[in-house]
């Protein structure tokens, strides 16, 4: 099993306050690791950190290194061609106020692509990846607005994978969304695991025993524990995840 | 790489757009600065501003324009006297009295009053206020007062709009505290609210002045506009933005120039009312 | 809604106290809302009576003579002053939209909130909106007419507009600006996409409804204006043939044809012109921002 993703010694800062303190981590290639921990611990900044989404966040510094593919993503690289491998899907649902197409289109033609059945192609296909196919193809000149909330997730993840990333990052992707499109999305995900490098944060800790691989628990701005997800749900090693896991915490 | 200037370079272009602003206040300050205070100089400092007695075709010319400061002041402060408490009254009405089915109507028609050209209100003023005021009171009607009457009307929608703002600005726990304390709905507004908006109250009287001191079209149409010492609301009266416009079309060299200084002149009250507005502004948002 | 309520709690509470306690005192709470009425009423009377005056008086010498397409001392007609206008506003939107909808993408997307640089441009922006037409005006003929020797012209009136709507156009667009989620933005940047193309492809076409009623309420200053152009463009009562000759537009011709004082009815029917076309601005930039704030729902 490769490292996609190696966390060195970062340390966060929002201007005084530190939200992460020293993070080492590796991320696997092809599997799912969940980030896990009550609100505030650091979990989501430590996930957008890993694109560079946290650069629009005024006052926020970073230390350390973040390796992808042992590369430091705040040296050298350019943040667009970051964001292009490593993408990312938001809490809510945020597809663009313009048609089914063009918010699948959008990436790819970021990205220079301008061949239109190169297009169609990239399109239909991301949007049969991410498992909305059917439900959509009638109407993809259709505001993607007028989708109900998990459609609108699902039209989001097709728009990330659109510009094929190696990296999805997801920031609780389904804490917005009723429990049958909660349950797409994790199939989904699961199915998703097979060619890409997937890390979820979640504040649902049966999806992460459902869907990940590996779990690292956070707390105020630690990692307190890093492990194989049924490893780390049946045999904590440390008190604190215990506490959290059985509910005595936070 | 490319790209990164390219980025760059649109940010530069947002730049200079957002610049422009700034270099058409320095422009115009530059412009009029330039070709009014020299002829103030000539004219002396103290025979224009205090000068009682602007006659440029006489030999030799007298260029005092204190009568049109005074005509200006004058007609503004009649324009506050009648405009302001209609305005702030109506104001009172929309954010606290008005039932929202009557207010999507009534807001709509207030921000018509200020869409209103100003050609339109000195043609409506010149033919039924000065007319009205002619019967009304003797003499010709194209006076003060009817200037005043006119102004006061058109900065209704400033002093509306700022003021409306500022009542609603204010915490509903002043209303509530005040109605727990067994007044009415009146007095919690008259009382409780209205003082606690006055900040804002006095921004939008402010703007409203600013905005009466530099009207020019309205003004001219109906205020007479002869160049003598105000003497009366019942007689005509000429303001600095008509001593412009009516005679910069026939002026030339010293008497264009005192005519580009009395638009310094005005100019600089504008920039006074401007800093006593956002002092105030200021002040409201703190509050 | 809340202003609903606190309506319904005034009335019920104001009935309350005068049955418990109004003997004691004279009750100043119907006085003040008498007085808070009809001060209201007097603002709905002026519009109504100003607007109704223009119409009963103008409409029936709406002749066809008015719109000829030359302008004689015997028809007066409107025509070439309303297709100067239309050039008039042409021209300054032309040159103000640039500069106040790149200078707002400027302060909403990219400047520090807190640099000094974007304090300066705020305030300059703020005296540019309180500065009096008259003095656009002045600067107009001293800038543009004399010291760039355009002379009285349809390119000096339309620069001294642009200057004039700009803080109007800025203010709008940014807030229309400030209007978009930032959830857009972070899916556009989290697909790799730069800054620039954040802003051209997604920020800015979802503004559009609010720029637009903001480039409408501009549309409407530019018509109604008088005194700022009375000394850039000039007042010849022709059509003008290019950027560098002299016309007058409707406000000014409306209010040549009053000041002379020979063509009463006929400044009456064009009153009704001019007052029609604001009025249908007005209209359309409410319905436009209605539509705004329908579709962010």
């Amino acid at each position: 099993m490769m490292n996609k993703i190696e966390i060195k010694n970062v340390n966060l800062y929002y201007d005084k306050f530190q939200a992460l303190k020293n993070v080492n981590m590796v991320v696997p290639e092809n599997r799912i690791t969940a980030f896990i921990g009550p609100s505030g611990c650091g979990k989501s900044t430590l996930l957008k950190s890993l694109n560079r989404m946290n650069d629009l966040i005024p006052g926020c510094r970073i230390q350390g290194e973040v390796r992808l593919d042992d590369e430091n993503i705040y040296g050298e690289m350019d943040v667009n061609q970051l964001r292009k491998r490593v993408g990312m899907v938001f809490q809510k649902p945020n597809p663009f106020p313009m048609s089914i197409y063009d918010n699948i289109a959008y990436g790819p033609k970021t990205h220079g692509i301008r061949n239109r059945t190169e297009l169609d192609e990239i399109v239909v296909g991301s949007l049969q990846a991410a498992a909305i196919w059917d439900e959509v193809k009638d109407r993809l000149k259709k505001n993607a607005l007028s989708l109900s909330g998990g459609q609108q997730q699902r039209i989001c993840i097709a728009r990330a994978l659109a510009v094929e990333p190696e990296v999805l990052l997801m920031d609780e992707p389904t804490s917005a969304l009723d429990p049958i499109s909660t349950a797409k999305i994790e199939d989904l995900v699961l199915e998703l695991r097979n060619t890409y490098t997937i890390v979820i944060v979640t504040h649902n800790m049966q999806q992460a025993v459902r869907v990940s691989d590996r779990t690292a628990f956070f707390l105020l701005g630690e990692v307190v524990e890093y492990a194989d997800t049924d490893k780390l749900f049946s045999v904590p090693r440390d008190k604190r995840t215990e506490d959290y896991i059985t509910g005595r915490f936070g | 790489m490319k790209s990164a200037i390219k980025e760059k370079a649109f940010e530069i272009l947002f730049l200079l757009a957002a610049l422009s602003s700034t270099a058409a206040v320095l422009l115009i300050c530059v412009f009029l600065f330039a070709n009014g205070v020299p002829a103030m100089a000539e004219i002396g400092w103290f025979d224009f501003l205090l000068g009682r007695n602007w006659s440029p075709q006489d030999v030799p010319a007298s260029y005092g324009i204190l009568p049109m400061i005074l005509g200006s002041i004058y007609v503004t402060a009649g324009a506050v006297i009648i405009g302001v408490p209609i305005g702030i009254l109506t104001a009172v009405y929309l954010a606290r009295f008005c039932p929202p089915r009557l207010y999507r109507r009534l807001k709509p028609a207030v921000d018509l009053l200020a869409g209103i050209p100003s050609v339109i209100y000195g043609f409506f003023g010149l033919m039924v206020i000065v007319p009205l005021l002619r019967e009304l009171l003797g003499g010709t009607g194209n006076s003060m007062l009817a200037a005043s009457i006119l102004l006061g009307m058109m900065i209704l929608p400033t002093v509306i709009g700022i003021s409306e703002a500022a009542i609603r600005a204010v915490p509903e726990s002043y209303y509530e505290g005040a109605l727990a304390l067994g007044a009415s709905h009146e007095r919690a507004v008259f009382f409780a609210q209205l003082p606690a908006a006055r900040s804002g109250i006095m921004a939008a009287v402010v703007l409203g002045v600013g905005r009466a001191i530099g009207e020019t079209m309205a003004v001219i149409m109906v205020a007479g506009n002869q160049a003598r010492m105000p003497d009366g609301i019942l007689y005509g009266v000429r303001t600095l933005t008509a001593n412009i416009v009516t005679e910069m079309g026939y002026a030339a060299d010293l008497h264009r120039e005192a005519l580009i200084a009395t638009g310094v002149v005005l100019f600089v009250f504008i920039l006074l009312i401007n800093l006593c507005f956002s002092i105030l502004n200021r002040r409201g948002e703190r509050a | 809604m809340n202003a609903k309520t606190s309506f319904m709690n005034g009335a019920a509470s104001g009935r309350g106290r005068r049955s418990s306690q109004g003997r004691r005192r004279p009750d100043i709470s119907l006085l003040l809302r008498m007085v808070v009425y009809l001060c209201a009423g007097i603002t709905l009377l002026a519009l109504l009576l100003l607007i109704a005056y223009i119409l009963v008086k103008g409409v029936p010498h709406l002749t066809v003579s008015l719109f000829a397409l030359e302008y004689t001392s015997e028809n007066v007609s409107l025509l070439p002053a309303l297709i100067n206008t239309l050039m008039m506003t042409g021209l300054a939107l032309l040159l103000s939209i640039p500069p106040g909808v790149g200078a707002s993408i400027y302060l909403t997307e990219y400047a520090d909130r807190n640099s000094k640089k974007v304090a300066l441009i705020r305030l300059t922006a703020e005296t540019l909106s309180g500065i009096p037409s008259i003095i656009y005006g002045l600067f107009g003929m001293l800038f543009f007419v004399t010291y760039w020797q355009w002379g009285y012209s349809l390119l000096a009136g339309a620069a001294t507009l642009a200057i004039m709507v700009l803080p109007l156009i800025m203010r709008s667009t940014e807030e229309a600006l400030k209007a978009t989620p930032d959830s857009y933005r972070e899916a556009s940047f989290g697909l790799g996409a730069g800054k620039f193309r954040t802003v051209s492809r997604i920020v800015l076409p979802s503004a559009i409804p609010g720029i637009l009623a903001g480039i409408i309420l501009a549309i409407g200053r530019i018509v109604g204006e008088t005194a700022a152009l009375i000394y850039t463009a000039g007042s010849v009562a022709v059509i003008c043939r290019d950027l560098l000759s002299s016309g007058r537009t409707l406000s000014l011709h409306m209010y040549l044809l009053s000041s002379e004082g020979l063509y009463t009815d006929q400044a009456y029917a064009t009153a009704v012109v001019l007052l029609g076309l604001v009025l249908l601005l007005n209209l359309l930039s409410g319905r436009v921002a209605g539509k705004l704030t329908k579709g962010n729902e």
